[in-house]
């Protein structure tokens, strides 16, 4: 019991550090970088796509929570 | 390496980071003291990968959380001790994430260390001499770390959260680049611009969302 209680809490630890309050950030980050490392396999330049990638994710996410929390 | 402890500690738990830290070099000693020369042989790419990634998805939502808290209640807020209710450190608990973090940069960062003193000091074949600069770093940038400690308690918490989730993004996208074969423009450099653009773009979306906050204007009323 202990062990599986260690376990979900390990699990639980882990999604918490990855997903946070936005799973979209995260899923973002993870479409990025799989298409930067096939553009770099396919020499093409991509270091600019995953910082791109990262703050117009971040930008979409703060806009939803934003428009959640506006001001009656 | 610092730098991250010394941010992870200013705005999370000073003994979550410093245990993290602790952990990552004692991790790093029995890598060393058992694999040896060994350990140049170990491929750092996909460990750059990986712990590029989880440091970049954890920064970003600092630096979301931290945009979302000045504009809901200014930059201010947090200064010194001040109590924040923030609910990412519970009271009284130890905070794994603080600590996972620095453990994290210690760690990738020290076994790169590690590699270098191995593969220069061997070549050279002075590892000794080479273990002794490496220390000798540590024990510099160490008490650099240190000395920022006072100066990091002078900054509210909010924005240091906005600017730590800037920096461990960028360090982030840097490592997981380098783990994915990207050639950085600048070479080591980038992690310098990418910090400052990460922050820069977490400033210009804090306007943006106090702009999306504000109440909606009320519309088809009559004259």
């Amino acid at each position: 019991m202990i062990v599986v209680r260690w376990i979900r809490a390990f699990v639980g630890f882990w999604v918490d550090f990855v997903v946070g309050d936005d799973w979209t950030v995260a899923a973002a980050v993870a479409v990025a970088l799989l298409a930067t490392w096939g553009l770099t396999r396919a020499g093409v330049p991509a270091w600019w796509l995953t910082p791109v990638a990262a703050v117009g994710a971040t930008a979409l996410s703060l806009r939803r929570a934003a428009r959640r929390s506006r001001q009656p | 390496m610092v730098a991250i402890v010394v941010a992870v500690g200013g705005t999370r738990s000073w003994r979550a980071s410093l245990a993290g830290a602790a952990g990552g070099l004692v991790v790093l000693t029995v890598l060393v003291a058992a694999a040896g020369t060994a350990l140049r042989n170990v491929p750092l790419q996909p460990i750059r990968l990986v712990v590029g990634a989880l440091l970049l998805v954890f920064g970003l939502q600092w630096l979301r959380k931290g945009v979302l808290r000045i504009a809901a209640q200014g930059w201010g807020v947090g200064q010194g001790d001040e109590d924040v209710d923030d609910s990412d450190v519970p009271p009284g608990q130890f905070d794994w994430t603080g600590f996972v973090l620095s453990f994290k940069g210690v760690s990738l960062e020290g076994l790169e260390v590690a590699i270098i003193v191995l593969a220069v000091g061997g070549a050279a074949g002075a590892i000794g001499s080479a273990a002794v600069g490496a220390a000798a770093a540590v024990v510099v940038l160490g008490a650099i770390g240190a000395a920022a400690y006072r100066l990091i308690g002078r900054i509210p918490r909010r924005a240091l959260q906005l600017f730590v989730g800037a920096l461990l993004s960028a360090f982030g996208t840097f490592w997981s680049g380098q783990g994915l074969g990207v050639h950085w423009p600048t070479g080591e450099l980038a992690l310098v611009w990418l910090a400052v653009g990460y922050a820069g773009a977490g400033v210009l979306l804090l306007e943006q969302v106090r702009r999306w906050r504000a109440p909606v204007p009320a519309t088809g009323g009559r004259a």
